[in-house]
């Protein structure tokens, strides 16, 4: 049953082929025979899960069924589960048990989803490797002494491995689509207020976004409708309609305008990733799109730009970690200073650490002009860049990461690591939406093709990529260890 | 703009962070090259920009100021990591 998509599996359970149960325990089988070392999964949560799948099964039988009822999925450990421990990837959270849920996993439990548990991640979501993890690296399926991509590594991983059909990412700067590209699966992240972040922990409050990750287009179609819409419990989500994301899935291409900036194609891209990521815009060019090669002239300040405002914004988030109210607290605290910092010391890893201390520095006095407003300003001019650009053409195509997943421990230097999210920030930065969708595969690891859209243009998104999973079979493929274990 | 050994340990008390002298001289090093990538930003021209916080430039909205909280206080406090008859305890502040 691991072979198969989640709209698949959301079918069969419609048909009576099998139970949620039956699938559950299948797939829990399956994480306990090889996540001890892919290392997809912070916690998994047999029972509640196989409950879970129970109240579905009973729910079928009452005839009281939505499209997801049963389908089983995971959930990256940013997202506050209710009686679970919720750790972000931190030893500063490994003892925090959320008291509530997130609106999203609200939702999806309302929907009758299982979750099988809470997957790996880069520290508060800080990173592009998930090495970052206070709970190990996790090993890419398609190669295990490749790293996965982060931060929602134990995502993508997972359901590369087949140990889940979908999971939900969150994404900063690029962390559900590169993720998604070096495990060759389908990551969506929308438009920025589009889903509700309340009870997902706080990285970088102005750019952070919760969304799907999954085998196909179509199956993150049915997954963004379940989780997508207005909050009032978060301020900045957006009053806005949820359309039927699956209803334009079949629409056809033709007439397409597709614009290829030229930034994304230049020094720093492997030719491999580039020769992929061409074909696939030529399988493009035969469902009758076109195409044209178009500018965003301040790419290469979208990283400089991601690195004052996202930390800035950490530095601020994370001061809540105070080893008072909850998380990690030290020993035999001599005075309150002394309990914070001692505790802050113990809790957070180096990258966290880095991070607060970049941001509190361009935050302090003297400091805050030169670069924080500076990084606002050059924030307007990237998000405007992509506004012309979708004045010429209905979407941006170029890809995802500049060369596939690279080994485990070869990126030792943070600036090193922060420009291999030279194609993803700039998005998170305009607030628009971007999909990453397998494309090739080079030396043995995936490529992934991203599409962009206009802000709330996720159903064309998905069309998009959905009839390009039509023409192709990328997206099919599976790594030899979940050939090898069916 | 060149950073210091003691904008580090500055740094890191604003943000009640322990910080020792060693620690603050490996965090000074990758500072210092991050702040000279993001020192990239100062060749561009941004006079009369306005800067943008919120990428739909929507402002906060507001609601009626209305109690819409119910307690759960020892709910809440069921995760900290001392508490006593409502309170979090910490190290004595006023002696």
């Amino acid at each position: 049953m691991h072979e198969k998509t989640l709209t698949e599996l959301a079918a069969g359970l419609a048909a009576g082929e099998f139970s949620s149960r039956e699938l559950t325990q299948a797939l829990l089988a399956r994480i306990d025979r090889l996540d001890g070392d892919l290392n997809s999964f912070i916690t998994v949560t047999a029972d509640a899960a196989l409950d879970a799948a129970d109240r579905a099964d009973a729910a079928r039988a009452a005839g009281n069924t939505g499209p997801l009822t049963g389908v089983p999925l995971a959930l990256k450990d940013i997202f506050c589960t209710e009686g679970v421990k919720t750790s972000a990837g931190s030893r500063m959270l490994d003892n925090f048990v959320a008291p509530y849920d997130a609106t999203v996993v609200e939702k999806l439990k309302g929907a009758g989803t299982v979750s099988l548990g809470k997957t790996n991640m880069d520290e508060f979501a800080m990173g592009s490797s998930n090495e970052n993890s206070f709970f190990g690296p996790v090993q890419n399926p398609w190669d295990q002494g490749a790293v996965p991509g982060g931060s929602s590594g134990g995502s993508a991983a997972a359901v590369a491995a087949g140990l889940v059909p979908a999971a939900l990412g969150t994404d900063t700067g690029g962390s559900i689509r590169q993720p998604a590209a070096f495990c060759g699966i389908t990551g969506l992240k929308p438009t920025y207020g589009r889903v509700s972040r309340y009870g997902i922990i706080a990285y970088a409050s102005s750019l952070d976004q919760a969304g799907p990750m999954a085998r196909t287009a179509e199956d993150c179609a049915h997954l963004l409708g379940a989780i997508a819409g207005h909050d009032l419990r978060d301020s900045t989500s957006v009053a806005r309609g949820v359309p039927d994301y699956t209803e334009e899935l079949d629409a056809p291409l033709a007439g397409l305008k597709i614009g290829l900036p030229r930034e994304y194609f230049g020094e720093g891209l492997d030719p491999t990733v580039e020769g992929a990521v061409r074909e696939a815009i030529g399988v493009y060019e035969s469902l009758g799109a076109t195409v044209r090669e178009i500018s965003l002239p301040h790419t290469h300040y979208a990283i400089p730009a991601y690195y004052v405002i996202a930390p800035a914004e950490a530095s601020s988030n994370l001061s809540r970690y105070d080893g008072v109210r909850y998380g990690h607290r030290c020993d035999a605290p001599s005075d309150l200073t002394d309990l914070y910092k001692r505790s802050r010391a113990e809790g957070f890893g180096e990258e966290v650490k880095r991070r607060i201390l970049m941001g509190t520095h361009t935050l302090s006095e003297g400091f805050f002009d030169a670069y924080y407003k500076k990084a606002q300003q050059v924030r307007r001019l990237i998000r405007q860049d992509f506004l012309d650009a979708f004045d010429e053409v209905d979407v941006l195509m170029g890809p995802a990461s500049p060369t596939p997943a690279f080994d485990l421990g070869a990126k030792k230097d943070p600036v090193s690591m922060y420009l291999q999210d030279i194609y993803t920030i700039a998005i998170n930065l305009a607030g628009i939406p971007g999909i990453s969708v397998p494309a090739g595969i080079v030396g043995g690891r995936p490529v992934g093709l991203q599409i962009l859209g206009t802000h709330f243009a996720e159903a064309r998104l998905l069309n998009v990529a959905h009839q390009f999973q039509q023409a192709t079979d990328w997206h099919l493929r599976r790594p030899a260890l979940v050939e090898e274990t069916l | 703009m060149a950073l210091e050994h003691a904008d580090v340990l500055r740094a890191a008390h604003l943000a009640r962070l322990g910080l020792d002298d060693d620690e603050a001289t490996h965090y000074l090093d990758d500072l210092g090259r991050i702040l000279a990538m993001v020192d990239q930003l100062q060749t561009l021209d941004t006079e009369g920009v306005a800067p943008l916080a919120h990428p739909l430039e929507t402002t906060q909205r507001l609601r009626a100021d209305e109690v819409t909280e119910t307690d759960q206080r020892s709910r809440f406090q069921r995760c900290a990591p001392a508490v006593e008859q409502g309170l979090y305890l910490v190290p004595r502040v006023v002696e």
